[in-house]
């Protein structure tokens, strides 16, 4: 009889979620700004600034990646989402100008995977966003790679994740 | 369980009175019934998994098969359920009165470990307070029993 050993599933590629991938579960719960486009009857008990019975057209809420992705239609009818700040042009100009200065894990644990599900919105800057987070990778791969192997006495662990993370950018490339 | 009335619920409304604007309600509890399937599957797809590792003894390998039989019987049997949603049917049919349970060991059943990595040792007669969803599936094998006072 077979035994099978534990292989965590490991987060998708690119703009791919993996269903079983406690990454991308966990990813997928990231909140984004976004705004209704239509009416939600009866849901109106979710929404606590008002007392409405549905959720109105044009609420604005925070609603997590799982929601947004399968409300979302290209038709734009149901939900829009906003962009949250790190992938605005005011940030990109940022990472541009010098990918490695920036705290990444202050800006959200999941920069790059965050920002490849972004593209799925259909937002007209996609290329824009696509291009920042890959560049952003490169940029900071040669520092990560440098750290991982060569930190004296320090805990390697936390850098091999945010390492695994920053890796999922390298599939997007190809998926362009 | 409740989510998923809602939405058959309010499916059927949609269609019998031809309330078509109901439709953005039901994809959003759709979504929320996915997103629990997900959620649940990957617990159990770790669980199972998991378990194959422990330290089994002899009957260990009876066991081990009984888990994968039961896994698969268990997974087609929530596919059948409910349509494309189908239904996870290991959680509780009514919402539990608390999250903690206070429970005692029936038999040795040696290292149990909670969410926090705590490691509890469960032996014969022991008594411990542990998170209710935790201990349902020893609860069903009779490795504790729920102290109800």
């Amino acid at each position: 009889m077979e035994t099978h050993s534990y292989l965590p599933v490991p987060p998708g590629v690119g703009m791919e979620e993996n269903f079983l991938s406690l990454d991308d579960i966990l990813l997928s719960h990231e909140r984004l700004p976004s705004r209704t486009e239509c009416t939600f009857p009866r849901l109106g008990f979710l929404e606590k600034s008002s007392d409405s019975r549905d959720i109105q057209e044009g609420t604005k809420m925070e609603m997590p990646l799982f929601l947004a992705k399968g409300l979302y239609e290209r038709k734009r009818r149901v939900v829009s989402v906003e962009l949250p700040k790190v992938y605005k042009e005011g940030w990109r100009t940022v990472f541009n100008a010098d990918p490695t200065v920036v705290d990444l894990h202050k800006m959200g644990p999941y920069y790059y995977g965050l920002g490849s599900q972004l593209l799925h919105f259909d937002s007209p800057e996609n290329p824009e966003i696509a291009q920042a987070v890959l560049q952003t990778f490169i940029g900071r791969f040669r520092r990560t790679m440098d750290s991982s192997q060569n930190a004296y006495n320090e805990d390697t662990s936390a850098l091999g994740i945010w390492f695994h993370l920053e890796l999922k950018a390298t599939g997007q490339k190809r998926n362009d | 369980p409740t989510l998923c009335l809602y939405s058959v619920t309010t499916t059927n409304e949609a269609k019998s009175e031809g309330k078509s604007e109901l439709i953005p309600t039901i994809k959003f509890r759709h979504c929320c019934l996915l997103r629990n399937q997900r959620c649940i599957a990957a617990y159990l797809y770790v669980s199972f998994f998991q378990r194959q590792e422990t330290n089994w003894t002899e009957d260990g390998r009876v066991m081990l098969e009984w888990f994968n039989q039961y896994k698969k019987s268990l997974a087609t049997f929530m596919r059948s359920l409910g349509g494309e949603e189908g239904l996870d049917i290991t959680q509780d049919m009514k919402p539990p009165k608390s999250l903690y349970i206070e429970v005692r060991c029936l038999k040795d059943h040696g290292e149990f470990e909670i969410d926090d990595g705590t490691i509890i040792l469960l032996k014969k007669n022991s008594q411990h307070f542990l998170p209710r969803w935790k201990c349902e599936q020893l609860i069903r094998q009779g490795v504790l029993e729920h102290i109800m006072s």
